[in-house]
């Protein structure tokens, strides 16, 4: 852990809101994509030498994305400024910095569509709060977009439901078009269009990497599980983040959908062409990068001939999945292109498509075709962390909030002791980790030590009140996060792992073979 | 002075109306590309329906967010919702019983909304995070919705007004007859901040009202592996 410049947050006594720290986080800032990064993905390489060339596209490219998107024409107009969000964002409690209130951030943005866009604006900009795109302003939307994990949290209060993070991604999509691109995310969607995963984890290491999970796994329980890659006519195609293949504690989750899939005897496969279930295309707002990325997986489906779509635990992904992939690539019902209508006819219909894994592993439990020694998982005491896309973005089941209880159901089915953090902390008010939304880097580490603050304070009253040593969640980027914070807060990094790791532990495998 | 008031509500009518019909078509035509409500979320349309009035009837995100917020906005946006109904007798004739029989709720009301809308402007002078996002149009909508309505109570419970002959102008309005307005310095003032309102209502942040039916994180219902969404730019690209 190296030594910080600045102080972790301090617990409150009782949760009362922090005074406004003005300019508290104006230094923070992730590094800019290289012209190299921005080149590959077609954006614009760097910022114009004139500003005049930059403030015009900015403003060309905000006004079309005005044309294309309601949300944002909607929240641009909507906001009556009466605070109900203010409190609402895990960035601003542990920073204190007053652009990170979600009303705040949208008015970097909010100022210059008055501005530009509406007669107020042109007329009496100081009355409305509007003013000119500057290369000042456009600096400080680089600043605070990249503080916002588009998580949700405020969308959930405000009484029009105004989205930050539709704010957010139009913002950053207008940087990544005037080449003010961020390295972090833009590097790792370079990737995953060259290699196929995030990690750019080439087909033979990720075979290889398999290879050595089914070896490790038979000299602990003696079971063949198996890691199929690139099976032909496999059951299910099994889309996960890449993480899960070798980032701990991920890939304890790997080998329990490895475990629940041999248990159950049903057939599956990973894909070495979609090996990523993560989408960064959503973080900049990007529709056809997103798309593009999406493509991979109905493609892999195709020739891999499968009967389901199942998506490993990750927040965002699952997200694009459940409520993108049918617009983006035609996976799910309605879609009338060739490619679509085939792999309309190739998927089960009785199975939902895409499915979690969590509801995949449910579904089986509710069969009662997978058996638990749910004692093998007593040493633990847990609590589950709402990851913000499932929570508030997404669902699992046939009904509204499934994707809160299915997890915990999993949770329950496999171990004896669970306990729930806060009521105002989990399910569709969770606090997001603070490294959600490409914010996952390490030059951002203050906005993500300070912007888990919530979570954190949450976690220290359960492990205080019940001992709490396990923290189950279903995100990639949640668990990277976390292992990376906890410790600054005083806990084991190991302290928080994946729900198909606790089914890991308690699962029957049958006879020995 | 009848003249000039008969041109101002023309006017401000026609603003009013044309301005908020443009906003909302425009809304209307702008597409929504993805499929991305608040969840948990109704599944179907009914859900949806019934989510959109529990928001506009009770403002429920509003609630859950902020009781303090809630209670002045609510109080306000009754009180002006009861209020409206009942100025409904300035433009019916006869009154029909059910506006009669609203006629007290709709006088008091008057009280409630000044409440609420004194609540809310204390607290962006006292909060400091509300303070530091008030802008000064903020304030200047806040002292207008305020002059309205004490304007207008001061007609019902301090200085009366002819009403009858309010009425009879606003009824000419209709049919394109000036009557003469009675010259009441409440009046007067009432008259010139409502029209106020009505022209500056489809250029400011009084859109929140049509533009919540249209937030995509409300009225979408939560469907997308049943249905798919695809706006027409994006079907565009698909033949790329």
């Amino acid at each position: 852990m190296a030594d910080l410049e600045f102080p972790i947050p301090k617990y409150r006594d009782y949760p009362e809101v922090p005074a406004i720290k003005a300019g508290a986080m104006a230094h923070s800032r992730p590094h800019v994509a290289s012209e190299k990064i921005q080149e590959a993905l077609g954006y614009q390489t760097k910022l114009a030498e004139d500003w005049q060339v930059t403030h015009d596209k900015a403003i060309g490219k905000f006004g079309e994305l005005l044309g294309k998107y309601r949300s944002l024409k909607v929240f641009m107009d909507s906001c009556v400024h009466c605070g109900a969000c203010t409190d609402k964002c895990h960035y601003f409690i542990g920073t204190n910095d007053p652009k990170n209130m979600p009303v705040a951030r949208q008015e970097l943005m909010r100022s210059v569509y008055r501005r530009y866009f509406t007669l107020a604006g042109k007329m009496f900009p100081s009355l409305v709060g509007a003013q000119d795109l500057t290369k000042e302003l456009l600096d400080e939307w680089y600043t605070y977009f990249w503080q916002c994990s588009e998580c949700r949290r405020c969308s959930v209060f405000c009484p029009y439901g105004i989205d930050t993070a539709e704010v957010t991604m139009a913002a950053r999509n207008i940087l990544d078009t005037v080449g003010y691109g961020q390295k972090y995310t833009n590097e790792i969607l370079g990737k995953v269009n060259k290699i196929g995963n995030n990690l750019g984890l080439p087909g033979p290491a990720l075979e290889n990497t398999l290879e050595g999970l089914e070896e490790d796994l038979k000299e602990d329980t003696g079971f063949d599980i198996k890691y199929p890659l690139d099976v032909q006519g496999a059951e299910v195609l099994l889309v996960t983040p890449s993480a899960d293949f070798f980032a701990e504690p991920h890939i304890e989750s790997l080998i329990g959908y490895g475990k629940v899939f041999h248990a159950a005897g049903i057939s599956w496969t990973l894909s070495s062409y979609a090996s990523e279930a993560g989408n960064f295309g959503m973080f900049d707002g990007d529709y056809e990068m997103m798309r593009k990325v999406a493509l991979r997986i109905r493609k892999a489906a195709l020739e891999l001939g499968v009967k389901r779509i199942v998506v490993g635990e990750c927040g965002h992904a699952w997200r694009i999945a459940y409520a993108f992939w049918n617009t983006l690539s035609g996976l799910g019902a309605g879609a009338n292109d060739p490619f679509a209508i085939e792999l309309q006819k190739q998927l089960d219909p009785r199975y939902k498509q895409p499915s979690h894994i969590c509801e995949f592993t449910w579904d089986l439990i509710q069969q009662g075709r997978l058996q638990f020694d749910k004692e093998a998982n007593d040493h633990r005491i847990i609590t589950f962390h709402d990851s913000c896309n499932v929570a508030r973005a997404s669902r699992m089941g046939d009904y509204p909030g499934g994707q809160f209880e299915i997890p915990r159901n999993i949770i329950k089915a496999v171990a004896n002791k669970y306990v729930e953090m806060a009521p105002d902390t989990i399910r569709e008010a969770t606090f997001c980790c603070g490294g959600g939304g490409g914010i996952l880097t390490d030059e951002l580490v203050e906005a993500r030590i300070k912007g888990a603050f919530p979570r954190m304070e949450a976690l220290q009253q359960v492990v205080d009140q019940h001992g709490v040593n396990f923290m189950a969640t279903i995100c990639a980027i949640c668990k990277a996060q976390f292992t990376k914070v906890l410790p600054y807060y005083g806990f084991n990094m190991r302290l928080v792992g994946g729900v198909h790791q606790l089914v890991s532990t308690a699962i029957r495998l049958g006879n020995e073979q | 002075m009848t003249l000039f008031f008969a041109i101002l509500f023309y006017l401000a009518t026609a603003l009013f109306v044309v301005g908020l019909a443009y906003k909302i078509y425009d809304f209307a035509r702008t597409p929504a590309p993805l499929s991305i409500p608040t969840t948990p979320a109704p599944t179907t349309t009914t859900g949806v329906a019934f989510r959109m009035t529990r928001e506009v009837v009770l403002f429920e995100s509003l609630f859950k967010g902020n009781l303090w917020i809630w209670l002045f906005g609510w109080l306000f946006h009754m009180g002006l919702f009861l209020v409206l109904v009942r100025h409904l007798r300035y433009f019916i004739d006869p009154i029909p019983a059910w506006l009669l029989f609203f006629q007290p709720f709709g006088k008091y009301a008057a009280f409630m909304m000044i409440a609420g809308l004194g609540g809310l402007w204390a607290r962006r002078f006292l909060v400091e995070r509300i303070r530091y996002i008030t802008t000064p149009s903020d304030h200047l909508w806040l002292a207008l919705l305020i002059g309205i309505g004490i304007s207008g109570a001061a007609m019902t419970f301090v200085s009366h007004v002819d009403v009858v002959a309010v009425k009879a102008f606003f009824l000419g309005l209709m049919v394109f007859e000036i009557n003469p307005l009675p010259a009441h310095p409440a009046l007067i003032i009432h008259l010139l901040l409502v029209a106020l309102l009505l022209i500056l209502f489809p250029f400011s942040k009084l859109l929140h009202a049509p533009g919540v039916f249209f937030s995509p994180t409300r009225n979408q219902a939560d469907n997308p592996r049943e249905k798919r969404h695809l706006a027409a730019w994006a079907a565009q690209i698909e033949k790329n």
